[in-house]
């Protein structure tokens, strides 16, 4: 079967840092609607590669491509313009503004561009859609270290990008902000978006990845849905270290 | 950001038409004192349309308000006067894109310290190919009368303001706020902040040389060492900060108190200026630093949190 | 060949003074616009002991270093430690910095214009020809190139064998990691700073030497400076003395070659070659 080209792909992506190979010659495809997970231990090149498909670092080989096309030489902004839109490891919202021009940012300038009460309408919807519909003009100051969370979804979500990128967007979470982000992300799912995660969080990858790609030391180890890949002896090696072997 | 668009601008509107009666008081004293408030309005305004959402302190408006003065210095033998401005407007704006494309990737510092030498860059090469000609300055010799040359900088004044208020309210604007703010952000949400910082920076680079060519006339003979004399980057600067560059108006504050200050600093202690302009400078960063406007709006805060209270 | 020693001769000068503001801005994070104003204070005091008493300006330099040393520390400690307090990010802290050393630079240059007036400021030390290589060279010249000489491997020992030099290098590759293993940053970023004016006093006094200075020739030395710093590399020394060299020759051969007056404009270019394509500086890594 010969069908649309995957959503996004990577094939070979690596990057060095001098002499430190951060991503090592990495393959996966993304489908339309796939929520795909990326896990492995801390310093195995997730964030990394998240940053290399938004274009915040270069390829130092191999290509990326979005629906077929190769995004990997081209410049965060217009990575971003063709559809991928990211959050932060480090919340990064704009401390200037409010929750409602936040998002606005990413309606106005993203994938696609809307303005004027176009823009406004979008980024209404996406902070009803986070559940921030209340706060939208709060300095941003003000809100909660889950409401920031959320701001920085919205604003990713409010270009309606083609990929989502969600950098350990449940990090730091207390129980009961984990459970309501889960469901917001999985409401995000069965929107049916294309997602690609970088997370630690075991119950959330259960719950939310149609698939997982695991790295360690910037290799790829094992590929495969949430079940297969947690039960592979590789991957349990690669977590918890082989001195028992 | 508050966005009363109409009131404001009915307000700069009248604002700039009572100033344009003034020359009709006839007073010498307020005519040049007039012309020098109209020429910093439109310079520190320009300046802060680019540096205040950035943050990028630009050094360079003595090499666009020379670049200006040269242009008609040059062209006034050529060409009719009226068509001067507008050439001058253009030069300024190539020099600021290439000024741009080359600084403007990178971090701040690298553009002040880019910016601080161009008066200089430009004035060593203006020199170099007046030494091929033999001349040393040139003779600007027009019929425009004082109130003239006033009348042109508050027009200008007011294409600024229009300007600065339209590109307020668009997606530019909105851009450079989002790049000052994070400008990792504005990249990934898909501003070309390069092209947007550049765009701004060549805005305020031709007003600054547009009033380099209204105001050579003035000057009667202009040459290197007069037409890119650096303090007047550093006027700018100054005025502007001490206004506070985070409302259109702002630097308007800090050019009016700062005009006399300074008419009256340069009259009575001429061998002190560079001294007390460093004066300036500190009080700016360790008591104003966020200039009037910053103050005001501290003060308007503590009276609005005092009247909630009671 | 007569315009590349002459060059190194200069070159040497500007070597010292594009030190002491790297290590400035490098490990105290503060690009100090009022360096040329400390060199022209080192090349002041050098002319006025040699006119006043005969002193020799090789020695003058062992007044002038502690004295810069003292009052960038007085300077650091005053005016500047409170903006790096103050500063939420390293951003603002480099639009306080600019502007609060603007603001210095001016003041500096005011008072000196107040106490000393607007002339220029030369004087007639060792300045006997000699001879090296066929050419003939101005005895002053090559001393001052061999104090500079003498001066930066001084610097470049102690920042590499001594163990405060070692815990500044350490601060300027990573200010974080470095507070991390104990190492004082702020009184270390002082000493930097005070050690960065005093080097730059030096290389003014031995620059007064063979060049003529007045009062407001400061900002032109910051300017050079500058270009000497990005063009070597922010906290890199052998950058520094390599782009320095450089800047000296390349100076020399515009003035000799095509004219005199377009020295600065020769530096610019080559600031824009190296924005455009080494931003990094010379030796600098990319994307680190």
């Amino acid at each position: 079967m010969t069908g649309a080209p995957p959503t996004l792909s990577l094939r070979g992506a690596t990057k060095r840092f001098g002499g430190l190979v951060a991503v090592n010659a990495l393959d996966f495809d993304v489908a339309e609607h796939e929520v795909m997970g990326l896990i492995g231990p801390n310093g195995s090149g997730k964030s990394t590669t998240l940053n290399l498909i938004s274009g915040a670092l270069g390829c130092t080989a191999g290509t990326i491509a979005l629906r077929g096309v190769p995004i990997h030489r081209l410049a965060p902004q217009d990575i971003a313009r063709r559809g991928v839109a990211r959050t932060f490891q480090l919340v990064r919202l704009l401390p200037s503004m409010s929750v409602l021009d936040n998002v606005r940012a990413g309606a106005v300038f993203g994938h696609r561009r809307r303005w004027g009460d176009d823009a406004e309408a979008q980024a209404m919807r996406m902070l009803e859609l986070v559940g921030l519909g209340r706060r939208a003009q709060a300095p941003v100051g003000q809100l909660t270290y889950i409401d920031t969370k959320r701001v920085e979804l919205a604003r990713a979500l409010a270009g309606d990008p083609k990929v989502l990128l969600l950098d350990e967007w449940l990090a730091g979470l207390n129980p009961t902000e984990l459970q309501e982000g889960i469901a917001l992300i999985r409401r995000l799912r069965d929107e049916g978006r294309t997602i690609v995660l970088v997370e630690h969080v075991m119950d959330a990858i259960r719950s939310l990845c149609d698939r997982c790609v695991v790295m360690s030391s910037g290799t790829k180890i094992a590929e495969g849905t949430p079940q297969q890949v947690l039960a592979d002896p590789e991957v349990i090696r690669a977590y918890l270290g082989d001195d028992d072997a | 950001m508050i966005r009363s668009g109409g009131t404001s601008l009915a307000l700069t509107a009248l604002v700039l038409a009572l100033a344009a009666l003034l020359p009709l008081a006839g007073s010498p004293y307020w005519q040049s004192i007039g012309i020098s408030i109209a020429m910093f309005a439109v310079l520190t305004t320009s300046w802060a349309l680019f540096s205040g959402p950035t943050h990028y302190i630009s050094l360079a408006t003595a090499a666009f308000f020379g670049v200006g003065s040269y242009t008609t210095g040059m062209g006034i033998e050529l060409l009719p006067y009226w068509c001067l401005p507008p050439i001058a407007g253009v030069l300024g704006a190539a020099m600021a894109a290439l000024v741009g494309l080359a600084t403007l990737r990178l971090s701040g510092v690298y553009f002040v310290i880019f910016t601080l030498g161009l008066a200089e860059l430009v004035r060593q090469i203006i020199i170099w190919f007046q030494n091929f000609s033999g001349q040393k300055g040139l003779y600007v010799l027009t019929k425009i009368t004082e109130a003239q040359i006033y009348w042109q900088l508050l027009g200008l004044a007011a294409l600024v303001y229009l300007a600065g208020w339209a590109i307020g309210r668009s997606r530019l604007g909105f851009a450079l706020r989002i790049i000052g703010d994070d400008e990792q952000v504005a990249r990934h949400s898909g501003i070309n902040t390069a092209r947007a910082k550049v765009a701004l920076f060549m805005i305020s680079g031709a007003a600054a040389a547009v009033v380099g060519a209204i105001l050579a006339p003035r000057y009667v003979y202009i040459e290197p060492a007069t037409a890119f004399t650096p303090m007047l980057s550093f006027q700018v600067v100054i005025m502007a900060l001490l206004g506070g560059t985070g409302r259109l108006w702002g630097p308007v504050v800090g050019v009016i108190p700062f005009t006399f200050l300074w008419e009256a600093i340069s009259s009575s202690f001429p061998n002190q200026t560079t001294l007390l302009l460093g004066v300036c400078f500190l009080v700016i960063v360790y008591v104003l630093p966020r200039g009037f406007v910053g103050l005001i709006e501290a003060v308007r805060r503590r009276v609005a949190a005092r009247e909630g209270v009671a | 060949m007569d315009i590349l020693i002459t060059g190194l001769f200069l070159g040497g000068a500007y070597a010292l003074i594009a030190m002491g503001l790297n290590l400035q801005y490098g490990i105290a994070r503060i690009m100090n616009l009022a360096n040329g104003e400390m060199l022209v204070f080192g090349g002041f005091a050098a002319f006025w002991m040699y006119t006043a008493a005969q002193v020799s300006p090789l020695l003058t330099v062992f007044l002038v270093a502690p004295a810069a040393f003292a009052m960038n520390w007085v300077i650091y400690s005053v005016m500047l430690r409170p903006l790096v307090r103050r500063a939420r990010s390293r951003g603002q802290l480099e639009v306080d910095a600019i502007l609060a050393t603007f603001g210095l630079s001016f003041v500096s240059v005011g008072i000196m214009l107040a106490l000393f007036g607007g002339d220029y400021f030369n004087y007639s030390y060792l300045a006997r020809p000699i001879t090296l290589a066929g050419d003939t060279y101005a005895l002053n010249r090559a001393t001052a190139f061999v104090a500079a000489v003498l001066i930066c491997a001084a610097v470049y020992l102690w920042l590499n064998l001594s163990r405060p030099g070692l815990s500044i290098r350490a601060i300027a590759v990573a200010p974080d990691s470095a507070r991390l293993v104990g190492i004082d940053v702020p009184r270390l970023a002082a000493l930097a700073f005070a050690l960065g004016g005093a080097i730059t006093a030096t290389g003014g006094a031995l620059l007064s030497m063979f060049f003529t200075l007045d009062a407001s020739t400061g900002v032109i030395f910051t300017l050079k400076a500058l270009v000497i710093v990005i063009m070597g590399g922010v906290g890199d020394v052998r950058g520094t003395i390599v782009a320095a060299l450089a800047l000296g020759i390349l100076e020399t051969f515009v003035a000799a070659v095509i004219d005199p007056g377009l020295t600065l404009a020769a530096a610019y270019l080559l600031f824009i070659v190296i924005l455009l394509f080494r931003p990094q500086g010379l030796f600098g890594r990319r994307g680190a």
